[in-house]
This record gives structure tokens, sequence and C-alpha cells, in this order.
């Protein structure tokens, strides 16, 4: 046991004299374009997937629809069991909600009248807008469904996209890996034919290659997430400034603890796996003569 | 130690390199192989430590069959047999005291042990004041010193070397063979294939002689 962790600590050691950097480099930038695709979709997701989760229909009540007509309604919807959540929103509590939002407050004031009737929001799978808006005392209903599958489709199209992308530069890195470890191999073909002469296991000359590719595989996720890191903030210095005169917080997020280790512990093994697909193949053509 | 019946060796393309060779060289016995060049001397040696295969006839290492060795028993069987060559295959990018080190590296023995028997090793070959030394630095008789050194460090009982000794000067040479009889004289099997028979005669050991293909 003791022999075996000291054997790997020294192909360790020796597979981290033999690293390049520039390697790591490449590798970083391939992996940091789905790393970054993917930390952008993922903060603006929030808002998207709320809307896209649960279909909502707005029902705007006549203006002359009493408070009792209205409540009656709210108990028509919530005995539907194909609607979910019912809310009702009287006309005060829109104009409130409305006058907060900056610019219209003035426009509002300027009114003079709440011009706004009062509403019901309910959640349902099934599309039923233009039946409810059949139900007395509706003047309309709006099924604001329709642009959120809309745009739950665009990001899982967007997804896809980075998720072929993701795959298509996982095969560059295992495909970079695999040459930087032939060329390796080639270099050293000297020792490993000794080696072999002396005894040693396949698995004792594979072994410094592999960790050299896990390595490269690790440095590289490393340096994908340093550049993501690096261009987000450049993005949200921007970002930050156009939000605030929307009046948002908004910020571009950097990929969660849980997403980066991943993406880290991918990558390493994508490199591991590259060099060992190098290694078991061009092992084998060197033997002593 | 090693038992040859009936090897034949034929190459791809039909060349012809052993017929019917069979020879047994008892434990701790020293034979040197002669003949001409192209006579097969490397040929036979190489099957001991299976770089090559018999194509009829069975080896014997240690009462192992060699011939019939699954490819991932053969590093095992390398362990147990000291092999030098007539071009060393020394590294030259690292000092001769790494050169020794290296048969250490996946044995089981702890760091302290290890730097002390490959002191050891070149001790005995007269190397010892020359281990920081890169093998370039040295002469063609202190690097084959060097590559016997390594082939003893994991104390194999059985040395194999091949023309230990072309290249060298009549000195070079004679200390090169003193120190295969010193590893003989505490039991270690040695065969040493040599076209030099001159030098061969002053030793008064077993000789075999391939000639053709052929124990003579």
């Amino acid at each position: 046991m003791r022999t075996w962790l000291r054997q790997h600590r020294q192909a360790l050691l020796l597979a981290s004299r033999k690293v390049s950097f520039l390697n790591a480099v490449v590798i970083g930038i391939a992996l940091a374009l789905p790393a970054g695709g993917y930390a952008l979709l993922e903060s603006l997701r929030p808002a998207g997937a709320r809307l896209a989760l649960e279909p909502r229909i707005s029902l705007f009540l006549e203006p002359q629809v009493r408070r009792a007509d209205a409540e009656a309604l709210g108990k028509r919807l919530r005995a539907d069991p194909r609607i979910g959540a019912v809310r009702f929103i009287p006309r005060e509590e829109a104009l409130k909600e409305m006058s907060s939002v900056q610019g219209l407050s003035e426009v509002i004031g300027a009114l003079g009248r709440n011009p706004l009737p009062d509403a019901f929001v309910v959640t349902s799978k099934e599309d039923i807008a233009q039946e409810l808006a059949r139900l007395p005392g509706v003047a309309h209903a709006q099924a604001d469904a329709v642009w959120a599958r809309r745009l739950a489709a665009a990001a899982a199209v967007v997804q896809l996209g980075l998720a072929l992308l993701a795959a298509l530069l996982g095969a560059a890195l295992v495909a970079v890996t695999f040459n930087t470890i032939r060329l390796q191999v080639l270099t050293q073909r000297d020792e490993i034919e000794v080696s072999k002469l002396i005894g040693a296991t396949d698995a004792f000359i594979r072994r410094p290659f592999s960790y050299l590719g896990l390595l490269h595989g690790l440095l590289g996720g490393a340096v994908a997430l340093a550049l993501v890191a690096a261009v987000l903030a450049l993005l949200n210095r921007e970002v930050g400034a156009l939000a605030e005169s929307y009046g948002s917080a908004f910020r571009f997020a950097f990929l969660t603890p849980a997403g980066a280790a991943a993406m880290l512990l991918g990558a390493g093994l994508l490199g591991w796996l590259g060099a060992q697909l190098s290694v078991v193949r061009h092992l084998r053509a060197i033997e002593p003569s | 130690m090693v038992s040859f019946s009936a090897v034949a060796k034929r190459y791809p393309g039909g060349q012809e390199a052993l017929r019917d060779v069979s020879f047994a060289l008892e434990p701790g016995e020293l034979a040197f192989l002669t003949g001409r060049s192209g006579a097969g001397k490397s040929t036979l040696l190489k099957l001991i430590p299976a770089i090559e295969r018999p194509s009829a006839g069975s080896v014997l290492v240690n009462g192992q069959n060699v011939s019939a060795l699954k490819r991932a028993a053969i590093p095992y069987l390398r362990r147990n047999i000291g092999l030098v060559f007539q071009d060393q295959k020394l590294l030259y990018d690292r000092s001769v005291y790494d050169n020794v080190m290296l048969p250490l590296a996946f044995s089981s023995h702890p760091p302290k042990e290890a730097a002390r028997r490959a002191r050891a090793a070149l001790d005995k070959v007269g190397l010892l004041s020359r281990e920081r030394s890169n093998p370039i630095q040295l002469s063609g008789g202190e690097q084959q010193r060097v590559a016997i050194a390594r082939a003893v460090v994991n104390r194999p009982a059985l040395l194999v070397a091949d023309e230990p000794t072309a290249n060298l000067d009549a000195e070079s040479a004679g200390r090169i063979l003193d120190i295969f009889v010193e590893f003989n004289r505490v039991g270690v099997t040695v065969l040493i294939a040599t076209h030099d028979r001159e030098l061969v005669a002053r030793y008064g050991k077993r000789v075999l002689r391939l000639e053709g293909g052929r124990i003579a």
C-alpha cells in the first residue's frame, strides 16, 4: 500500500514537471465558451423559468362588476379542477403596483381616476383562456403562457446548442491531450524502452502520462473558470449600469460552486481519458528489440 | 536456471536465426556464448527475458516456461534477470545515480533502502565517485559498468550480457568481465555473449559456441 502510494506520488511529481501551460490555455479557451454560455443562460433563467413553469391566464373583469360578484366568480374559479392557483388583484392594488413603476406614476396621477379593472390571475396547464373569457363579468382573458412558452422554447434551443458545443469542445479536449501525450510518449521513447527492459509494468509506465493528461484537463478547466469569471466581471460593469436604469439589480452570476467543481472535474476526466487512449495505443508500439 | 530445448527462431521473412538449440545453465554457473556476428547470439539471449519468442521449442527460466508467458507477466520475469547490452541503453537526461535507481522505482524498497542499494551497486563497479555525473561524461567502459550496476541493483539471480565488451579496449574489457566473474562468485548465474574468444579463453569457463544458429 505504501509502495503503491509512493509510486503514484512519484508519477504525479514526474507529470507535474512536464505540464505545459500553453496547452492548458488552449484547453481553457475551448472550455470557456460552453462554460460562459452556460453561466449567461443560467443567469437569465430565473425570470424565464418562473413564467414558463406556470402558464398564467389574466382575467380582466368588466369595470361595472361589483366586488361581491367578483368574489362569487373567484369561488367558481377555485372550484374548477383544471385551475391551479387563483389570485384576485383588486383594481386599487393594481394601481398601486403600476404607480411604483418608474415614470408611470405621473401618467396615472394625470388621469385623475383609476382606469384599471379588477382582475384574477389563475394558473392552468390547460388552454382554457377562451372558455374563461366567456364567464359572466369577464371582459378579457389574456394567456401569458404563449410568450412564456416561446421564451422557454428559445432557452431550450440555446441550451441544446450549448450542450452540443460542450460535447464538441470536450471531444477537442480529448483530442488535444491525446496528441500531447502521443508527442510526450515519442520524446520519452528511450526511457520507455529501458523501463520495459528492466521490468516495469505497463501500468507503471502509463501512470505519469495519465497524470499529465489529468493535470492538463484540470488546469485547462481552471483557466476556463478564470476566463469566465473575468468576462462576466467585465460584462457586469456595463450590465449593472443598464439594469439600474430599469430599476433592476440584475447581474450575470458566475457558475454555482457545484457547477464550477463539476466543470473542473469533467475537464480533468476528459484530459485523463485522452491521455489513457493515447498512451495505451502508443505504448504498444514501443517494444525493446 | 536456464534451459533451452529444441529451440528454433525464425524471423518474419523466413530468416532462420536459431535451429534446434538445446542447453541448460545450472544455478550459479557462468558460461560464455561465442560465435561470429550473425551466428544468433543476440537472438538466443533475447529469448531469455522474452524480448523475442521462440518459433518452436521451449525456454525455461527458473522453472518458468518463458515461451508461453502472458504479456502481463513479462515485467515480473525481467525483474529477476539483469540485462546488459552492447549499447548500454543508459538514459542521458539524468545522472549515473538516477540511471541505477530506475529499477528500484517499482520495487517495494523504502526510499532509504533503495538509495543504499543503488550506492552499493555503484560501489561494486567502482563508480561511486561518479554518481552525480551524466553518463555522457563517462568513457565507454565506465558507461558499461553503470549499465552493470543498473542490472544488478535489484539483486537478480541471473545476469545476461550481450557483447558487453564490444567497442572496448582490452583493459576495459577485462575489467568488465572481472566484474561479472565477481558476481558469479557470490552465486549469480551469468551468461555472456561475446565474439572475443581470446578473452574468453583466459577465464577457463564453460563456452557455448553458436554456429549458423546451432550449438556446435
